[in-house]
């Protein structure tokens, strides 16, 4: 049942933009419109493209925020998630937490 | 049949109804929602886009294209492998890899860890463990990563729990004793579910989803509520969200206040504004399904309910669409056609923020 919300209506995660809408709505309490709106423009793509892995693949290895597969050399996890950080202007927690952990 | 279209009963039990009688139960399941509410019914343009989802002759629809919202779930991950009386799949797998599954395989927006159980109470034992497995997760993982569980105040009361229980108490008409213990477990649980989070925080989380909330009716939404205004004090950049039981707060109590309202008998539009004043970033709106009634009327009914949480809300709403709510048929696997009807309809027509 999750698949099928995921295909219907989902922006589909790491495959195109969605988890950083998600963080949007829980950081800023954004809503849908807005979200979209501040994502799409703080990666550089037409609001629409954000769930268009033909455009948005591309600007996650440009921008270097993790991709769904696993590539080579591509950030992952916490290094995926600090240059999110970067990019939406937000601060996220387990970043913060590594962090202290660093001398 | 041929002017018929196939649909569902609110079972999931595969039926054939004409144009007519499909839009009668939209119309009925909408004046349902609107009466128990005292919220507003759809428009005649609504209820007709309502008619044609329902009408739609494919077995899988979905929203238009640009129309896509963030997801975010109710312990989804740890389903892989939980166990039979868990909704589990049984897959010899783990919490974690549920979760890596989930982000990487299934393109949720959202994951979250939680303990098999998914309640608060069970997870004070293992605290270590659990803080354990969530920084892990979180050097492996990209999207929003929660901790969830459901407040579950009934584990509060005897056997399981150290208070006298209510339902034990009203029975021999010792109402002030059981208000009290509702008093006592509330305060319980809240201390619990803000000591949890924070072992949790301290370990990375993304947040918390207090799931299921209000299950065990006025003194579980009272705690969580609390709960949720000390955890947003003490960590202001927090994810929080709080996603309900049932479209309406059962009074079990009666009399527990929050902002100087009774909370007994709130229905989603007006929990919205409690849930935000709370400090929580995301409601997640619960309209029940009736399996005695169609699709249609069940659909009718949940986006009426929806649509008023939507607009009353000052924070984003992701509508629970489980088994047996949001229009979704009761039972544990519904047929893939209603859910995505419902999900398309939550989507294009309550206007929902997410699911």
């Amino acid at each position: 049942m999750p698949i099928a919300h995921v295909l219907a209506s989902g922006m589909k995660g790491l495959r195109t933009g969605g988890d950083l809408v998600a963080r949007m709505q829980f950081s800023k309490n954004m809503r849908l419109k807005e979200a979209k709106e501040y994502v799409a423009k703080k990666v550089g793509v037409d609001v629409i493209e954000l769930t268009d892995e033909h455009v948005m693949r591309e600007v996650r290895e440009e921008l270097n925020i993790g991709v769904l597969t696993s590539v080579t050399k591509s950030a992952k996890g916490i290094a995926a998630k600090m240059n999110i950080e970067k990019v939406l202007d937000i601060k996220i927690n387990s970043c913060e937490k590594f962090r202290d952990q660093l001398p | 049949m041929a002017n018929e279209y196939f649909t569902r009963m609110g079972d999931g039990q595969r039926i054939y109804m004409t144009k007519e009688n499909i839009m009668e139960d939209l119309e009925a399941g909408c004046a349902d929602a609107s009466e128990l509410g005292k919220i507003p019914e759809l428009s005649g343009d609504e209820l007709d886009k309502l008619a044609e989802i329902v009408m739609l002759p494919d077995v899988f629809v979905s929203v238009a294209p640009g129309m896509e919202v963030p997801l975010t779930q109710d312990g989804g991950t740890i389903r892989i492998d939980a166990d039979q009386g868990n909704s589990g799949t049984g897959i010899p797998a783990s919490r974690m890899i549920g979760c890596m599954m989930h982000e990487r395989a299934f393109c949720q927006d959202t994951i979250e860890l939680g303990h098999i159980d998914y309640s608060f109470k069970p997870v004070k034992p293992i605290i270590s463990h659990e803080c354990q497995a969530m920084e892990i997760l979180q050097q492996n993982t990209i999207v929003p990563l929660f901790y969830g569980a459901m407040p579950n105040m009934g584990l509060y009361y005897t056997p399981d729990g150290p208070y006298p229980n209510p339902a034990d108490l009203m029975r021999n008409f010792k109402i002030k004793e059981a208000q009290e213990s509702m008093e006592n477990s509330a305060e319980h649980l809240i201390r619990d579910m803000v000591w949890i989070m924070q072992k949790m925080m301290s370990s990375g989380t993304d947040g918390v989803n207090f799931d299921t909330t209000a299950a065990a009716g006025d003194g579980d939404f009272y705690a969580t509520l609390h709960a949720a205004e000390i955890l947003r004090k003490e960590f202001p950049e927090m994810y929080i969200e709080v996603g309900m039981a049932g479209e309406s707060i059962l009074g079990m109590h009666g009399e527990m206040e929050y902002d100087g309202k009774i909370i007994a008998g709130l229905w989603p539009h007006e929990q919205a504004p409690l849930v935000a004043k709370a400090g929580a970033n995301v409601f997640g709106p619960v309209c029940n399904t009736n399996t005695s009634k169609s699709f249609a009327w069940n659909l009718g009914r949940a986006v009426t309910f929806t649509k008023a949480a939507v607009i009353q809300s000052p924070i984003p709403c992701h509508v629970n669409m489980g088994m047996g709510v949001g229009g979704v048929p009761m039972l544990e696997t519904p047929p893939i056609d209603a859910v995505t009807r419902a999900n398309k309809a939550m989507v294009e027509v309550a206007g929902v923020d997410g699911i």
